[in-house]
């Protein structure tokens, strides 16, 4: 059942990460619309039978009609969304550089900066929060638990607007995970591939006292 | 309900020191081997280009296990089709097919490891349109007529203006599109009307259970449902004599491995817990008693109704012999325990 207080979730990809994020934000309460790059014809048959209750929707649409847009795609298409769609949306970047799985490529590998603060730049309206892209997808579903259950798991979150981390924290915690508040943007560099962070599975005492936040 | 092995035929290791890819591949074709004397099904053998991973060239070791083995089904697992030319493969497989007698498969997917892109000159940014058009030809070719010659063009590969392509199979090689759980995969599966075979290594192993639906579906949509639509499932898997020395010998070469792989990937390494978690009831690893596995697999096939279960069981660090008294177990104990437990169900 949607609650209408809840902001409206809006997934960019429908790949394993993608589909699991929406399933998880229907199964607590949240309105979900999904997109791909190949139109929302070509998800009718997918959200009948992973996804019912969602709505297929184009990506602009999905952007237009949701309060936080997921980027849930290879990150090697960002600049295919349109920036002016943004204008103060929340982005949760769920996006990874990872070369050893998805191979090399340039732009990111030569830059010196994240590839969450690159989207930021990017979409220079919205509020981009780095977080969900450190777990697996299928533990989405399988690791969700009801708040500050025993074996509660930490998700990471940084972004540089305090609000839209809020409202990220809320989402995250809704749908079955202990938020930690990992600062800024940039320090979503704790939870890139190659980190101690990645995949890994921990309390959010253990995450904090290993990334040494202090807020 | 077939049930088999899969191996990317690891090396043995002694402590810390890794043995030769030569031992790697002479076991593997020893363990597939003892596969057909035990009576089973299916024996995988998966491409990767690692000195831990050495079986680079399926269809070579499917040929010479294809000459020393009598009943056993063998096949790739997986062929990296988006690195290989299509042509080549259906010549190598129909070749072991035909030395076979017809026990040659294809399983076609994009596997886990990266390697062979940079190794065979193509960009991992292709890699749906490379497998988009490979698995085209791939299929034309296994279609064609006797004698029947190919007129083919795409982008990623040069043309084929009326050639022959030799020797060709009797019948055509059963080709099965593996996934690892990208809902676009189970449709294009059933799009195509081919076999698909799941690749669940990690999580729970239900959740594939939505895939296989969407499968279904999508065959009914396309109108392709026929019974060449099957569902494989391929999962890491060990079995010993007790529970217990299952789960502790598996702890250590899974552990291990998973391990290097993190650091080879960059992801944390997975604790005992995560283990435990993963090596029970619904989880993806299937080390335990022949009874245990047995149940696990009888259960798996109620939700799931799949046709094969093949086992990862090499990883690592398990020795040569405990690898072998696995596939013998399997063979011997868990196989005709399945079997009649779903006969009698059918009745």
């Amino acid at each position: 059942m949607v609650k209408n207080n809840l902001p409206r979730i809006g997934v960019i990809g429908a790949g394993r990460l993608g589909t699991a994020l929406a399933k998880q934000s229907l199964s607590v309460g949240y309105e979900v619309r999904i997109s791909n790059s190949r139109g929302p014809e070509s998800l009718e048959l997918l959200l009948s039978v992973l996804l019912p209750g969602a709505i297929a929707a184009t990506i602009d649409e999905t952007i237009s009609k949701s309060d936080i847009v997921i980027l849930a795609f290879p990150l090697r298409y960002y600049k295919s969304l349109t920036p002016q769609l943004f204008i103060g949306k929340i982005v949760i970047d769920a996006m990874n550089y990872w070369a050893p799985v998805e191979g090399d490529i340039a732009e990111f590998a030569d830059a010196t900066i994240t590839s969450s603060e690159m989207v930021q730049q990017y979409l220079h309206d919205a509020h981009v929060i780095k977080t969900l892209n450190h777990i697996a997808y299928n533990e989405i579903e399988e690791h969700a638990l009801p708040l500050q259950s025993k074996g509660y798991r930490a998700i990471g979150i940084a972004g540089d607007d305090r609000d839209a981390k809020l409202t990220a924290m809320a989402y995250v915690e809704a749908l079955g995970f202990d938020g930690v508040d990992l600062g800024v943007l940039k320090n979503g560099a704790l939870l890139q591939p190659d980190t101690r962070l990645f995949n890994a599975r921990m309390s959010a005492d253990s995450m904090k006292s290993q990334t040494a936040v202090r807020i | 309900m077939e049930l088999g092995v899969y191996s990317f035929g690891d090396v043995q290791r002694n402590g810390k020191k890794l043995g030769s890819t030569s031992e790697g591949i002479t076991n593997l074709l020893e363990a597939m081997q003892i596969a057909d004397k035990v009576g089973l099904d299916f024996f995988g053998v998966g491409e990767h280009h690692t000195s831990y991973f050495p079986a680079s060239s399926p269809g070579t070791i499917l040929a010479a296990a294809a000459a020393t083995t009598k009943q056993i089904k063998l096949g790739s697992a997986v062929s990296v089709l988006s690195t290989d030319d299509p042509v080549r493969i259906y010549q190598q497989f129909a070749t072991a097919n035909i030395i076979s007698g017809g026990r040659v498969e294809v399983i076609a997917g994009r596997g886990s490891s990266t390697e062979s892109f940079p190794l065979f000159g193509y960009e991992l940014k292709d890699y749906d349109a490379l497998y988009t058009e490979k698995l085209d030809l791939l299929l034309q070719l296994n279609n064609l007529d006797k004698n029947e010659r190919i007129t083919w063009e795409g982008i990623h590969r040069a043309p084929l203006q009326d050639a022959q392509i030799v020797p060709q199979s009797d019948d055509p090689l059963k080709i099965w599109l593996a996934t690892g759980g990208n809902p676009d995969s189970s449709i294009r599966a059933a799009a195509l009307g081919l076999p698909i075979a799941y690749a669940v290594i990690g999580g729970r192993i239900s959740r594939f259970a939505p895939l296989v639906d969407l499968y279904h579906a999508a065959a009914k949509q396309y109108g392709t449902e026929s019974d060449a639509l099957q569902v494989s499932i391929a999962s890491p898997g060990y079995i010993a004599d007790s529970a217990q020395d299952a789960k502790e010998t598996f702890w250590k070469a899974w552990g291990w491995t998973m391990t290097e792989l993190g650091k080879v990937r960059g992801f944390a390494a997975p604790d005992r817990a995560h283990y435990d978690a993963e090596s029970n009831h619904d989880g993806a690893l299937f080390a335990g008693s022949a009874d245990e596995i047995a149940d696990r697999i009888i259960e798996l096939h109620k939700r799931i109704g799949h046709s094969r279960h093949i086992f990862q069981m090499d990883v690592g660090q398990l020795p040569h012999d405990k690898f072998l008294h696995s596939i013998e177990l399997l063979g011997t104990v868990v196989a005709p325990k399945v079997r009649k437990a779903l006969a009698s169900g059918k009745k």
